[in-house]
């Protein structure tokens, strides 16, 4: 099985993200990349998938961005993921969703797939929209948000639940497919001082758009509908009030008429 | 709360080769996630998370600088990179990593036979094999030379004979590498099996430091091994030095985790502890202090990154690996005395890892070859004087 692993590289989750003075960006300085948690999802489940399927099973990780990216492709190819494909070209920078999607897309294509992974959303935008904008390119199938992930023997369809307020959904759908992952959906694994000395000889194509045959201004920032225009960085938080030096009954008075006038939230 | 990360004032980051980067990382995700919510309560059980060997065997860690039988073959800066981040844990976990690695494949590797290399190797990578080291005697310790530890000739082997103290891993340990003097004269190294008839381990109670590690004291009453049990590269104590040479360079590296731990616990809480009207890290004596343990941090990591650089180019000397080591410990332990000083009250009890990394590094700072020791080995490389006796 040709197993597909869409990945994107992501500031850490504990990076402090301060907004450039200008609003037309983030400071990248000094941030730390990681792989988007969701994605570490998508490996560990087409690794299993993989090691379960055997024969000349392969795991592809597919991923766009700038140079900086390949330390976590190295990462996906240490937990043992077999070769990669990097979308590397400037006019991605600032590409909105469906111009990476197009991108990655192309790149899905031209290697050949029959089933892929993705995260259920990249962690710095949450846009949530690249996996389905792919499956729609490709005119695949898509299930996103899955918590559970079987494949019949004949590998011809895959069982997947999500979950749903409530309760749980089964869905049923043929392959090949696309499926955006959710945290407990596996444990993933940890990429081994082994792995890591392997990754180093595993193969990684580097692509641009003109490779892809596509037209950096209609994938690329130049072609996106979608622009944003201004990044507003959170306001700093106030001070809070501690109410001090009183009884019970008079401190919850004040903390009701403070909450009602002041903060006007009840 | 923000997770831990290692400090990294000078920028360091930027001179390591993208598996070096990706070594540290997998290795502290692991001690982060696995290791560090079980560490308190083996340390006041005084036992060691033998149930997290198979994890760490899987993640490659045993013999991870060595090459070839399943060893990962990674650079020394890699390797020290590793140990520092099992040391973040606990001394007790990067001793059990030091010992299976450094004292015991090591040894089998450089002065072993190809049999006793298959024999022990693959599986002491996969953690399925145990080994310890026994060298030190309760009457020896800086002066191994004076070794009471005895192998005589017999006809199918040898015949070995003494006590050994101080081992760590010694009564969990599979095979150990044991050291005694022959009759020729020359100090030979010996693999002894558990089981052996007359072998016996014995654990050490009653320990302040190095509570989640195993501590042994190796008994060898007329233990008869065969011969293909000699490891035949050995030639006198000086085979058993280099073993010790890297075990101390990852010593040299492991002190800065524990240092790292130690900063970084007390960095936060003077940020948060209010004292007066504002946060003790808003008065200049504990700046002071914080600033010392960031510079002597820095320091340390740019004395080990070249001394790991030169121990890739196969050029480090044993003065210089006893620098590292005698530095790292020494300011490691500083650094934990101090974090204890401005966590108050809060420094003695188990809730922060500063008092544990702190009782931890006043064995490190005389294990391995003592503190003043070291002194000596570079006072005799820059004088031409030994000093010892």
């Amino acid at each position: 099985m040709k197993i597909i692993v869409i990945l994107k590289q992501v500031p850490d989750s504990e990076t402090k993200i301060k907004v450039k003075g200008d609003g037309s960006g983030i400071e990248t300085d000094g941030i730390k990349y990681v792989i988007s948690p969701y994605d570490e999802y998508a490996v560990e489940e087409a690794l299993k998938l993989k090691e379960k399927a055997g024969g000349d099973s392969t795991v592809t990780v597919v991923s766009a961005g700038p140079d900086r990216t390949v330390e976590s492709i190295r990462t996906a190819l240490a937990m043992g993921a077999d070769a990669a494909v990097h979308v590397n070209d400037p006019a991605l920078e600032g590409a909105d969703s469906l111009g990476v999607a197009r991108a990655l897309a192309k790149a899905i294509q031209d290697n050949g797939f029959d089933i892929i992974f993705a995260g259920k959303q990249g962690i710095d935008q949450d846009n949530s929209q690249v996996p389905s904008a792919v499956a729609e390119l490709l005119d695949i199938p898509q299930v996103n948000i899955i918590a559970k992930f079987e494949i019949t023997e004949d590998k011809s369809k895959a069982t997947v639940s999500r979950r749903i307020e409530g309760g749980e959904e089964t869905i049923e759908t043929s392959l090949p497919a696309l499926f955006g992952c959710e945290k407990g959906l596996n444990e993933p694994r940890y990429a081994s001082l082994p792995g890591i000395m392997k990754a180093k000889k595993k193969p990684v194509k580097t692509v641009d758009l003109a490779g892809l045959g596509l037209d950096a201004g209609e994938v690329g920032a130049a072609g996106s509908h979608v622009k944003i225009l201004k990044w507003i960085p959170l306001p700093e938080r106030q001070a809070g009030k501690i109410l001090q030096g009183m009884e019970t009954a008079e401190a919850s008075k004040e903390l009701v008429r403070l909450l009602r006038e002041e903060a006007k939230v009840i | 709360m923000k997770g831990f990360e290692a400090p990294d004032f000078m920028a360091m980051d930027g001179l390591l080769t993208p598996e070096e980067r990706a070594a540290g990382a997998t290795v502290r995700s692991w001690v982060e996630e696995r290791f560090l919510p079980v560490i308190e309560e083996h340390n006041r059980a005084g036992t060691f998370p033998m149930e997290l060997v198979p994890e760490v065997a899987k993640l490659g860690v045993f013999g991870a600088n060595m090459s070839g039988y399943g060893c990962a073959g990674m650079s020394n800066v890699a390797y020290g990179l590793i140990m520092q981040e099992l040391e973040r844990g606990d001394s007790g976990l990067r001793s059990f990593a030091s010992v299976q690695g450094a004292l015991c494949m090591y040894p089998i590797l450089t002065f072993g036979t190809d049999a006793q290399r298959e024999k022990w190797l693959p599986a002491m990578v996969r953690g399925e094999k145990i080994g310890c080291f026994g060298l030190t005697e309760p009457d020896f310790g800086s002066d191994p030379g004076g070794m009471r530890s005895r192998a005589r000739r017999s006809g199918k082997g040898y015949v070995l004979n003494g006590t050994k103290m101080w081992i760590t891993n010694g009564s969990v340990a599979d095979v150990a590498v044991v050291w005694a003097r022959t009759e020729e004269g020359p100090v030979r190294g010996f693999l002894v099996e558990r089981g052996t008839p007359g072998y016996s381990a014995r654990d050490i109670k009653g320990k302040f430091s190095m509570r989640a590690s195993v501590t042994s004291e190796l008994v060898l009453d007329n233990v008869e091994i065969p011969e293909e049990n000699l490891l035949p590269g050995t030639e006198g104590l000086r085979s058993a030095l280099m073993c010790l040479n890297q075990a101390r360079y990852s010593i040299a590296w492991g002190a800065i985790g524990a240092a790292m731990a130690c900063y970084d616990t007390a960095l936060r809480y003077a940020g948060s502890r209010i004292v007066f009207d504002k946060p003790v890290a808003g008065y200049q004596l504990v700046q002071q202090k914080l600033v010392w343990m960031i510079t002597e941090i820095s320091k340390a990591q740019l004395l080990v990154l070249q001394l790991g650089r030169l121990k890739d180019d196969g050029r480090a000397r044993p003065d210089q690996v006893s620098m590292g080591k005698m530095n790292n410990v020494h300011i490691a332990l500083e650094i934990a005395r101090m974090a204890r000083d401005i966590l108050g009250a809060n420094g003695i009890i188990d809730e922060y890892p500063v008092a544990r990394h702190l009782c931890n590094l006043e064995t490190v700072k005389t294990y391995e070859g003592t503190h003043d020791i070291h002194t000596l080995v570079i006072g005799e490389a820059i004088t031409g004087l030994g000093a010892y006796r």
